[in-house]
């Protein structure tokens, strides 16, 4: 194990150090800031056209008083539906020709959907609304409440509980699916870079040296462990900057989110012990594949079916949220790749903390079975500098 | 008693590889090679492009495995249970660019077991030795080609190696630095190291080496002494007479060649005395006479075959113009 840790450590304290002393580093740290801002652009973007677009205005051509009853309709309408989705009221002044009124309303410059005339009395809606009815069936609501006698809101008692059960598992659900989601995230994030692990030592001939001095198991071990380790110091960044910006942003903090079933520090033990395992599986993967590559041009081909496959395996794991001891969940579980994902998901929705025990277990092994078949492909297809043996060369030979 | 016999050969061999084979599917790189090197020699893998030189050192440094045979590297068979106590600088030289030079060699080190911190410590004290102290601290990217050669090279010595694995170490040096690296491998072998290198430059072999081996399509041609490769050859003489023809001319051998006015032909086996004295009385008027021990290159020709010299005459040229280009 010596002989096996002690040049993996060797390798690793180099790389952590190139890597992390590289300037490249501050854009790797700045990476998921890039998402963020384009996220908030375009949300805010989204959200403008939106607001102009969601909520069609139309216009009132009512007395005062009559719309006074309307709008105050509309506010109690808004404050059960919400705002955002009722319709915006523009009182007009009543003039003699309704049907012009509303002809020169729909043709002028103010974006208005329709117009309502005739008051509470007779009203009558002209313009272009939504095939659906919904703006139609909002206008009735409001008219109705608007014509009804003023009678006072009945009294309800309100016995406040902290959770129901079936919000509780919602809720649970959610943080599982958004644990998956991070890890999915940092794993794309990471992918790229696991890839071109080695293309270092092979463009600069260096792997001849490591290769003579230490076994290609340490040179491996070396390379993740190293890039576990700058990983996470980026995700210590990551988490503390979010962590601080939501609880600048939202009131409560990190503890407004849902907390999982088995508590948040060991949800959070977990989520770093699973970060490492899904790392090191796809990363021992991704280092074998990518070993065989010879120039950055081959790593870039590579990393569009990586790129799926690790969609696909996202899409198997999230199929565990919900339902993690249906089959697809267990079997998502037990599959090596999906295996740190699907778990996570169940730390966030049962308590039993004893499987997680067994898959860290189990996908420890897995992650020592890959790297052992990765240095042999790495010894066999690699490091020989003749021609590889091919199954039909080898039969036309025999 | 058998056992420490055993201990006793295996202490004064260094390295012992015994019918080895590698085949690269279905191309035979290695063929049944069979050779040993005393412990504290200067050993010389000789052979041309592509003889398999550097697939025999892979093989012996445990880069990659044998198809069959085996392999003893200070003792132990699998070679990289000896990694500690072995330097290795490969044909293709490479550093980490952003390294500077005392880091890549404490690296270099501690990945042959010597605490990173002492090996800084030694890289400095062997950096200054060698005129490169100023460049300790600098990138290896800003160092000239052979100044990061050097660099490389002190990496695979830093750790006190008992056996320096050099392959083609000659090859991108000038002169200068050439003969400095000649000085370098004498001051290794003289502390006690072992030292084997691949060179297709027969003049470095010559001077360095005690024993050689000549590969040829993979195969042990020869295995010994540099004395007992020339000893293979008959010495040669070059005789200018001034009799153009006569009695003596029954002294030449038949295989004798004229050359540019002289005759030149191997020493006949019953040594020089018959051949000067039937010259004498034949009359020859021997203008002058020259016995000239073969050399090595001469050996290499005979034992690997004219066609594998043209080969290492070829590349050598070709070599020397590339490092030309490289140094303008």
């Amino acid at each position: 194990m010596t002989r096996l840790l002690h040049p993996a450590l060797v390798i690793a304290r180099r790389d952590f150090t190139a890597t992390v002393y590289s300037k490249t580093f501050i854009f790797f740290l700045l990476g998921p800031l890039f998402p963020l801002l384009l996220g908030g652009l375009f949300g805010g973007i989204g959200a403008q056209v939106a607001s102009r677009t969601d909520q069609p205005i139309i216009a009132v051509a009512a007395s005062e008083a009559d719309y006074a009853r309307i709008a105050a309709a509309r506010g109690e309408l808004a404050g059960a539906l919400g705002k955002a989705n009722l319709i915006q009221l523009r009182r007009v002044p009543v003039e003699a020709d309704p049907a012009a009124q509303a002809r020169r309303l729909l043709a002028g410059s103010t974006p208005v959907a329709a117009v309502l005339s005739g008051g509470l009395t007779a009203p009558r809606l002209s313009g272009a609304l939504t095939a659906d009815g919904r703006e139609l069936a909002q206008v009735k609501l409001i008219l109705a409440a608007a014509r009804a006698p003023a009678t006072p809101a009945p009294r309800v008692s309100l016995t406040a509980a902290k959770r129901s059960p079936a919000r509780l598992a919602q809720n649970r659900a959610l943080t599982g699916q958004v644990g998956q989601m991070i890890l999915f995230f940092l794993s794309i994030l990471l992918s790229g870079m696991l890839l071109s692990q080695l293309i270092e030592e092979k463009s600069n001939k260096i792997i001849e040296v490591i290769a003579a001095a230490v076994p290609i198991d340490a040179l491996f071990l070396g390379k993740l462990f190293a890039m576990l380790a700058a990983s996470l110091l980026g995700i210590l960044v990551w988490f503390g900057a979010g962590a601080l910006l939501i609880g600048a942003l939202a009131s409560g903090g990190l503890g407004m989110l849902p907390p999982p079933a088995v508590g948040w520090p060991a949800f959070l033990v977990l989520a770093v012990a699973y970060f490492a395992m899904n790392y090191l599986l796809l990363g021992g993967l991704f280092l074998t594949i990518g070993a065989q590559a010879a120039t950055p041009r081959e790593v870039q081909i590579l990393s569009m079916p990586v790129t799926f496959a690790q969609v696909l395996v996202f899409g198997f794991a999230s199929t565990s949220v919900g339902a993690p001891d249906a089959n697809l969940g267990l079997a998502a579980a037990i599959f090596p790749w999906s295996s740190p994902m699907a778990m996570l998901a169940r730390a966030a929705e049962l308590p039993a903390l004893w499987p997680h025990l067994a898959a860290l277990a189990w996908q420890a092994l897995w992650v020592a079975l890959i790297l052992n078949i990765g240095a042999r492909l790495f010894r066999k297809l690699v490091l020989k500098s003749g021609p590889p043996t091919r199954w039909w060369r080898r039969r036309v030979s025999s | 008693m058998l056992r420490q016999a055993h201990h006793e050969r295996i202490e004064d061999v260094a390295v012992e590889a015994v019918d080895l084979v590698k085949d690269f599917g279905v191309t035979r790189a290695v063929d049944g090679l069979s050779f040993a090197v005393p412990a504290g020699s200067i050993f010389g893998l000789l052979g041309p492009n592509g003889a398999g030189k550097t697939t025999t050192l892979r093989l012996l440094l445990g880069i990659i495995d044998p198809t069959s045979g085996t392999r003893h590297v200070l003792g132990h068979s699998r070679p990289l249970e000896a990694a500690h106590e072995v330097g290795y600088l490969p044909e293709e030289r490479g550093l980490y660019p952003s390294m500077t030079a005392r880091d890549a060699i404490g690296f270099m080190g501690a990945l042959r077991g010597l605490p990173l911190a002492e090996g800084r410590h030694r890289a400095d004290a062997l950096l200054a030795r060698h005129n490169l102290g100023e460049w300790a601290r600098k990138p290896i990217r800003t160092l000239s080609k052979g100044m990061a050669q050097t660099v490389q090279l002190l990496g695979s010595i830093v750790h006190r190696p008992r056996l320096i694995v050099l392959d083609e170490p000659f090859s991108g040096l000038d002169a200068i630095n050439q003969q400095r690296l000649e000085e370098l491998i004498r001051r290794e072998a003289e502390s006690g190291a072992t030292i084997i290198f691949s060179t297709h430059v027969i003049a470095h072999a010559e001077r360095l080496c005690e024993r050689v081996a000549i590969i040829a399509a993979g195969r042990v041609a020869f295995d010994g002494t540099v004395d007992e490769a020339r000893g293979r050859l008959r010495p040669i003489v070059r005789l200018r007479t001034r009799a153009a023809d006569g009695a003596w001319r029954s002294a030449i051998p038949a295989g004798a060649r004229h050359e540019r006015g002289e005759w030149v032909f191997e020493l006949p086996h019953d040594g020089p005395e018959p051949l000067l004295k039937a010259l004498i009385d034949g009359a020859a008027g021997i203008e002058t006479l020259a016995i000239e021990r073969p050399g090595l290159h001469d050996a290499f020709v005979a034992i690997a075959g004219s066609g594998a010299a043209a080969e290492m005459g070829e590349a050598t040229e070709a070599d020397a113009m590339r490092e030309a280009g490289a140094e303008q």
